[in-house]
């Protein structure tokens, strides 16, 4: 098992980016470190930022952005 | 002393509630999970409205500062004291110096953290809860921040044995689909026939506007039998002449969207109630989170009375044990 994941936390819409009118995080195939915000979940009228666990190489985003998601989901395949 | 290291996403000071000023527009606030937040009061031997920590989500991190004796309940975000796992319902003892951390949360939405002697905050209309809306009560009126130092009180009535666990026939497990018990009423008279029974025969999905307040469905619209608005009432058909609203009322504006009103709710307003949780239910809603389904039960007053003598008879029987065991 050497694929690693982004898990959420939290329950609620997942978003990519973190205005409208700004562009994603991060991208497909882009390296990120652990502690690196990669998306935001909006849950109880607020955002709370979706951090890496641990560094790697962006695969592929596993869900879209702006739907709901469940606490514990993975939003993201690490490499 | 016990130091916040990091706050979780909605962590506040709840006890049983500030309750006997309904009428003048305060919800009683409160832990949502009343039978977690009794329980794990019981297994650290404090009196029964010591104020806890109610968890959202996410765990805080916690420092604590000096020795203490602690207890999780509710629904599952594993507990670990130094990085390692820790039992929940379980009376444990956390030393100066130790951290107390959480897993992401596995079911329910809500955990309970009862430390003996409460937390220490201003006590506010007989109350220590936080209502958030109105910035007051519990800790600074607010939920925890990073930096925040919490002071132990002195609401412990008796020393419980550490190790003192809680059987699994009274620890509630969470699924992802919920059945939650209603009594119709009090303006279900307002539905047609058909919505009435679409209203409990659809399994709905809880949006991500589910908190303290209350939590907000998606299913299918309702439909309201035609009225002329009567004196006082707003236009829409969804409104009523102004009423009190229970707590755990569910009211649905415009047809779309039922909003089932919870700890620290408005009070009152204009729109038809057509269905109420039973109170014991009430600790269930707590732990169901967004993007899981419910579908409501209807049952009657009597059923729902039995409802609360049994989770009375099983806090009973946790008493006896806790107190048993010294």
């Amino acid at each position: 098992m050497s694929d690693k994941a982004i898990i959420s936390p939290l329950p609620g819409v997942f978003y990519r980016k973190p205005s409208p009118e700004e562009g994603n995080y991060v991208e497909e195939g882009q390296q990120v470190e652990a502690g690196d915000v990669i998306g935001l979940v909006e849950v109880m009228k607020n955002f709370h930022e979706i951090k890496a666990q641990e560094s790697g190489t962006v695969e592929s985003f596993l869900v879209e952005n702006e739907t709901v998601i469940d606490a514990g989901q993975e939003v993201a395949k690490l490499k | 002393m016990i130091k916040v290291l990091e706050p979780g996403i909605e962590t506040t000071v709840q006890d049983k509630g500030r309750e006997g000023y309904y009428e003048i527009g305060m919800p009683p606030s409160g832990a949502m999970d009343r039978y977690s937040y009794l329980a794990g009061n019981l297994l650290v031997g404090n009196e029964e409205n010591a104020s806890s920590l109610e968890i959202t989500y996410m765990g805080p991190k916690l420092q604590f500062e000096e020795d203490a004796v602690i207890a999780i309940t509710g629904g599952e975000i594993p507990p670990k004291i130094n990085d390692e796992p820790v039992p929940m319902w379980t009376t444990l003892t956390i030393k100066k110096g130790d951290i107390l951390s959480f897993d992401f949360v596995k079911s329910g939405a809500r955990v309970y953290l009862a430390i003996a002697g409460g937390i220490d905050v201003p006590v506010l209309q007989g109350s220590r809860s936080t209502y958030t809306l109105c910035q007051i009560g519990g800790f600074e009126g607010r939920a925890l921040k990073a930096g925040d130092e919490l002071k132990i009180g002195e609401m412990q009535e008796t020393s419980v044995k550490e190790g003192t666990a809680i059987p699994d026939e009274f620890i509630p497990a969470y699924k992802k689909s919920h059945e939650i018990r209603v009594i119709i009423g009090l303006c279900s008279y307002r539905l047609t026939e058909e919505s009435k029974q679409r209203f409990l025969d659809l399994e709905w999905k809880v949006t991500p506007e589910a908190n303290r307040v209350g939590y907000r469905f998606k299913g299918e619209r309702l439909n309201f039998v035609e009225r002329e608005q009567p004196f006082g009432a707003g236009s829409n058909p969804s409104n009523v002449t102004d009423l009190g609203y229970p707590i755990g009322s569910i009211q649905v504006p415009d047809g779309i969207e039922p909003i089932a009103l919870l700890n620290d709710a408005v009070t009152g307003g204009g729109y038809a109630t057509i269905a109420t949780v039973i109170s014991t239910d009430l600790s269930h809603m707590a732990q169901i989170k967004t993007n899981e389904t419910v579908k409501f039960k209807a049952v009657d007053l009597d059923e729902a009375l039995e409802a609360r003598k049994e989770v009375r008879r099983k806090l009973d029987k946790i008493r006896e044990l806790t107190t048993g065991q010294k």
